[in-house]
């Protein structure tokens, strides 16, 4: 199936901005953090299709993936 | 006193008499100073029902007890008055280096009362206090004036001004310090300017006494490595600023658009914390002792200055329909100039776009220029218009409520109790909701910032569509936030610090006796107390509310799709939470209960 991932603040920084990826049936969000090797410390916040999500949610096709690092603001 | 300088200035504009006098210190401990202590100090001495432009009314201009001593961002000062936008309590709070520099110069505030005849500004070197005359500033831009006053006074002082908005008593005028750190909400600049008081230079060389030095130090020092090593605190504010929040609130489908006709915009990265990061940054600017450096220091034109916050590129950004960051940073430097609030001046020419979109505003009104949502152009143009209460600007100037009852549609202002309500869309975060609508000064976001738990997880997550819990997670963060603002703290200090670590500072500046349980019931205190203040002003119980858009349509598109806010299940139990009757007034209890009389 294919998926939509995007990746924000620091995760960005060598990696990309959003990219489309086939990953199995069955897939998690753990899974794709592990695909493009993001370390899971780094995870903050996870949303699948915008609404907040586990590492261990599974994942269906055409979702959206949104993963941020730490951040704040106000 | 520790940690307070135990004395105060009185200055009368009409009469150009000063005295100093002495800090009352029971209550600076019931009230802790800042926003609480002076709320309490000018209830003392004001009536309630004063108009704000009248002569009677008094500004004070106020630091905490940790402000400009060895603790991480003790920068603040408040700027208390009745505020002439919303009739309620304000306490606008701003960062920089003015307020300390006030306790280096021996003073833990200033009231000042009456009405000069002719423009004045006060200099303030030590014990020498003056009242100038400010002619020649008189109609100045914020940062000319600011380096023309120093040039004038000392070089080293530190100057909080208003600019033209102020002069012209523009109902959302800004006080500015150090030229781009602004004491925003609430239209204080506008009191300023009604008494002809153009600015406060203030030189200070005095070290701030404290109880205990060595466990100040310990504090301070544990408090850095917390600081340092909370991913929000130690990285993500300190590499994006609070911008980096136009992403995440846009994927959770809550970016307030086109004055919140939407809750997604398309172009959002454009106006990211990230993009200003890759495309404008220079350097990260620090209010005094902050060890979190979240400001922006940014390409303007051809020159450079301080940068959008979050809510600015929101205000400036999707709730106009624009995606342009470039005229973002050009209208938010307008705004500082002019000393307008960037939230309130956005929201209000979003209120203005969509009663243009709607037919209200006809095009013979505005000078052959455009009012259109996605027009980046004009932006920056209307912005001094409104600075200036030129042609259309003038109604700009007072707010969207105002604006948009002047045509019959005051439900298009998005306001609570008419002052402007910033990014977030409380149809898709429930608590933050009920914040907005129980902030004693109106559609305020930083009065207990639920978007914490509700979107960044922090301390824990709570799901941000749930009714469940959040009046009591309100309350509590809205009685620990009046304390914070009521220390002298950033606010952000709290992505890492709790009520012990705040107590802690508290006990080892004052000698006085706090813990956390303690800290956050004084917080209660000066939070019942604002209410009571808002009740005898004449703010109806009834004004706790959010506008109709909110609580009746659903969001149409997007993660929040579906959804309206819940503020008929939320309200009655935030009452209760809080001990208030069933409209929201404070119980006899509840007061003796906090020690109000
Ligand atoms: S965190 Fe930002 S706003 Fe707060 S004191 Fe530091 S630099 Fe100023």
């Amino acid at each position: 199936m294919n998926v939509e991932v995007r990746l924000f603040a620091t995760l960005r920084l060598n990696r990309f901005k959003k990219d489309f990826m086939e990953v199995a049936e069955g897939s998690t969000c753990n899974d794709i953090i592990s695909i493009i090797g993001i370390d899971v410390n780094d995870v903050a916040i996870l949303m699948i299709n915008g609404i907040h999500s586990n590492l261990s949610d599974f994942i269906k096709d055409k979702d959206i993936i949104s993963i941020f690092p730490p951040v704040g603001g106000g | 006193m520790y940690g307070y300088t135990g004395k105060y200035l009185r200055i009368n504009l009409t009469t150009g008499k000063i005295n100093v006098e002495l800090l009352n210190e029971k209550n600076a401990e019931n009230f802790i100073g800042g926003r609480g202590l002076g709320t309490k100090m000018y209830m003392d001495e004001v009536d309630p029902e004063i108009e704000p432009f009248s002569e009677d009314n008094k500004i004070l201009f106020v630091t905490g007890p940790v402000t400009g001593i060895s603790a991480p961002a003790g920068s603040r000062y408040m700027v208390v008055t009745k505020s002439p936008l919303s009739g309620t309590i304000a306490s606008s709070n701003s960062g920089g280096f003015w307020g300390p520099e006030l306790k280096f110069a021996g003073y833990d505030l200033i009231i000042v009362e009456g009405k000069s005849e002719k423009p004045v500004y006060i200099y303030i070197n030590n014990e020498h206090v003056e009242i100038r005359d400010a002619a020649e500033y008189w109609g100045g831009l914020v940062t000319d004036v600011t380096n023309r006053i120093k040039e004038a006074t000392d070089p080293k002082a530190k100057v909080l001004t208003i600019g033209p908005g102020g002069e012209n008593l523009s109902l959302i005028a800004s006080v500015m310090n150090e030229k781009d750190r602004a004491a925003g909400r609430s239209g204080v600049g506008a009191v300023m300017g009604s008494k002809n008081l153009k600015a406060i230079a203030v030189r200070g060389t005095n070290k701030v006494e404290v109880y205990d030095k060595e466990a100040l130090m310990k504090t301070y020092k544990e408090s850095l490595v917390k600081i340092k090593e909370n991913g929000v605190t130690g990285s993500g504010l300190p590499t994006y600023g609070t911008a980096v929040l136009v992403n995440i609130i846009n994927e959770a489908g809550m970016l307030p658009t086109n004055n919140f006709q939407l809750s997604q915009f398309a172009d959002a990265d454009d106006i990211s914390g990230e993009t200003l990061a890759d495309k404008f940054l220079i350097k990260n600017t620090a209010c005094y002792g902050c060890p979190i450096a979240c400001g922006r220091h940014v390409r303007i034109g051809d020159g450079e200055g301080g940068g959008p916050e979050y809510e600015t590129i929101w205000a400036f950004g999707s709730d106009l329909g624009i995606n342009d960051l470039n005229e973002i940073i050009l209208a938010n430097h307008m705004c500082n100039e002019m000393g307008i609030d960037t939230i309130s001046a956005g929201s209000t020419l979003a209120a203005a776009m969509e009663l243009y979109q709607r037919g209200y505003i006809k095009d013979e009104e505005l000078d052959g220029m455009k009012l259109e949502f996605g027009d980046a152009a004009s932006m920056t143009e209307w912005m001094r218009k409104t600075g200036l209460r030129e042609g259309f600007g003038d109604k700009i100037a007072l707010g969207s409520y105002r604006l948009a009852e002047s045509y019959g549609r005051s439900d298009l202002s998005m306001s609570v109790k008419k002052l402007e309500m910033p990014a977030y869309d409380p149809r898709g975060v429930q608590g933050q909701g009920l914040n907005y609508a129980t902030s004693n000064r109106g559609g305020c976001h930083v009065r207990g910032y639920m978007i914490s738990p509700e979107i960044l997880s922090l301390p824990q997550a709570l799901d941000r569509f749930e009714t469940k819990d959040k009046p009591v997670w309100t309350k509590i963060f809205q009685d620990l936030t009046a304390a914070i603002d009521s220390l002298g703290f950033c606010l952000f200090t709290s992505f890492a610090l709790g009520a012990d670590d705040y107590a802690e500072f508290m006990n080892a500046a004052t000698g006085m006796n706090f813990d956390g349980e303690s800290i956050l019931k004084a917080g209660e205190r000066i939070y019942n107390l604002e209410k009571l203040y808002n009740l005898e002003a004449g703010i109806a119980p009834s004004e706790d509310t959010l506008p109709p858009r909110l609580l009746n349509d659903a969001i149409e598109v997007g993660p929040s799709k579906g959804r309206v806010h819940e503020l008929g299940i939320l309200l009655p139990e935030y009452y209760s939470e809080r001990g208030w009757d069933s409209i929201g007034i404070p119980t006899e209890k509840k007061l003796k209960e906090l020690g109000i009389d």
